[in-house]
């Protein structure tokens, strides 16, 4: 793997993650449980398309051959993305939306500010940008974790539900490939094991205040670093991507 | 002959000034610290504009703006380009841009140093309206990213806050 190749792997990621993200919080507009979360989830979801458009952008201007932020986002199919399996499953419930993105923000909060030292500038300046977003996100997730786990017996059964389902996605977050490989030799990524702990620290911390217990699961599902996906994922695009695979090129 | 722009530097720093942020139109987009410089040379002239919020609607309307304007100048090949370092931060508003904040009604951004990412709830927003500091965060995220919103426990008004980025 060249280092070209491998900088355009991450960089789909990278991009693909925030995009997926990005897609599922847009779902719940008009749904939420009350208007401010309504406004915060979708607000979130901005972040995260915004994000994506820029390293999407980056993806395309390192690949070379032409394609836009857009041409990755609506003209690639299923194996071709690269985003977690986490960020892909259907938001649920509130709680599980809430869960998912605690476990993700907390993930998102040291990956980026692992990539703001990167050696590549475009990296880094994205990464530092996108990092104080994520601070608010993070401290979104933390909130309601607080509210549903220390709530109503209800609210507290359901968000442990969710991070029980949730957890075997976890490991995938810190999966290793060739990318990383050719890419930290370059001194543009850092290796996703150092912040396992760090990210196991603060997530267990919240959700100990939160009265959640971690959860003991033996399984980890992986894939997504090989393109292999849930059926979840095919579903997704063929929403996202309906306009443009239909109208080909329409423009707005 | 390449025609020259007839407008200096500061002919376009100022021109640029009256473009505003179209969710909060009482502040300009040299105020919010998202203008972050102007190139001219020769014929052609490009703005460098750096992004509050990576998805911030707002960007697309203001570089549109901004193209029209400087086209209804005299110069009709501005380019408008996005920066992302250094990363935009509330801490480049001055305290007249502040101040221009609370008149309108959203209290202003605190200093980044005030902020423990990790124990976000340790600040103290004062009502725009009365000035108490007896508030309460009601939401993160309030009609845009870059606002919260808060309840004033001395006046009862809802506000909203501008969050410190």
């Amino acid at each position: 793997m060249t280092l070209q190749e491998a900088l355009f792997n991450y960089l789909l990621r990278l991009g693909d993650n925030a995009l997926i993200q990005g897609h599922r919080l847009s779902e719940w507009c008009s749904k939420a449980p009350v208007l401010e979360e309504d406004l915060a989830l979708t607000n979130m979801a901005l972040d995260q398309i915004g994000a994506a458009q820029a390293f999407l952008k980056y993806a395309g201007a390192i690949e070379n051959k032409g394609r836009s932020e857009d041409d990755l986002a609506y003209k690639r199919a299923e194996r071709q993305f690269f985003n977690n399996l986490m960020t892909e499953l259907p938001i649920g419930d509130f709680s599980f939306t809430i869960a998912k993105q605690l476990l993700l923000s907390s993930f998102e909060f040291f990956l980026f500010r692992g990539l703001s030292q990167s050696k590549d500038q475009t990296i880094a300046n994205i990464a530092a940008k996108t990092l104080k977003e994520v601070h608010y996100h993070l401290a979104h997730s933390r909130d309601w974790c607080f509210r549903l786990g220390k709530g109503t017996e209800v609210s507290h059964e359901k968000l442990q539900n969710s991070v029980n389902a949730l957890w075997m996605y976890t490991d995938e977050l810190f999966e290793m490939g060739e990318a990383d490989e050719v890419l930290m030799e370059a001194g543009i990524v850092f290796s996703l094991k150092e912040i396992k702990p760090k990210w196991l620290e603060l997530v267990s911390g919240i959700l100990d205040d939160a009265n959640i217990a971690l959860p003991n699961v033996d399984y980890m599902q992986t894939g997504s670093r090989k393109g292999i996906h849930t059926e979840h994922l095919g579903h997704l695009l063929s929403e996202m991507q309906f306009l443009q695979r239909a109208y080909p090129d329409a423009s707005w | 002959m390449v025609k020259s722009i007839p407008l200096t530097k500061a002919d376009v720093l100022h021109l640029l000034s009256e473009i505003v942020d179209p969710e909060i139109p009482v502040v300009n987009i040299q105020e919010m610290g998202m203008l972050r410089d102007v190139l001219l040379s020769g014929d052609s002239c490009e703005v460098l504009l750096t992004p509050t919020y990576n998805g911030c609607p707002a960007m697309g309307i203001i570089e549109q703006d901004i193209l029209l304007l400087l086209q209804q100048h005299g110069i009709p090949n501005a380019k408008v380009k996005l920066v992302y370092a250094p990363a935009w931060t509330t801490d480049w508003m001055s305290d007249s841009t502040k101040e221009k904040l609370k008149h309108y009604g959203i209290a202003a951004p605190l200093h980044s140093s005030c902020v423990n990412w990790l124990k976000p709830d340790q600040i103290t927003v004062a009502c725009p309206n009365c000035g108490s500091e007896e508030t309460l965060l009601v939401s993160r995220f309030g009609s845009t990213a870059c606002k919260a919103l808060y309840r004033c426990n001395g006046c009862k008004e809802p506000f909203e806050y501008f969050k410190c980025h």
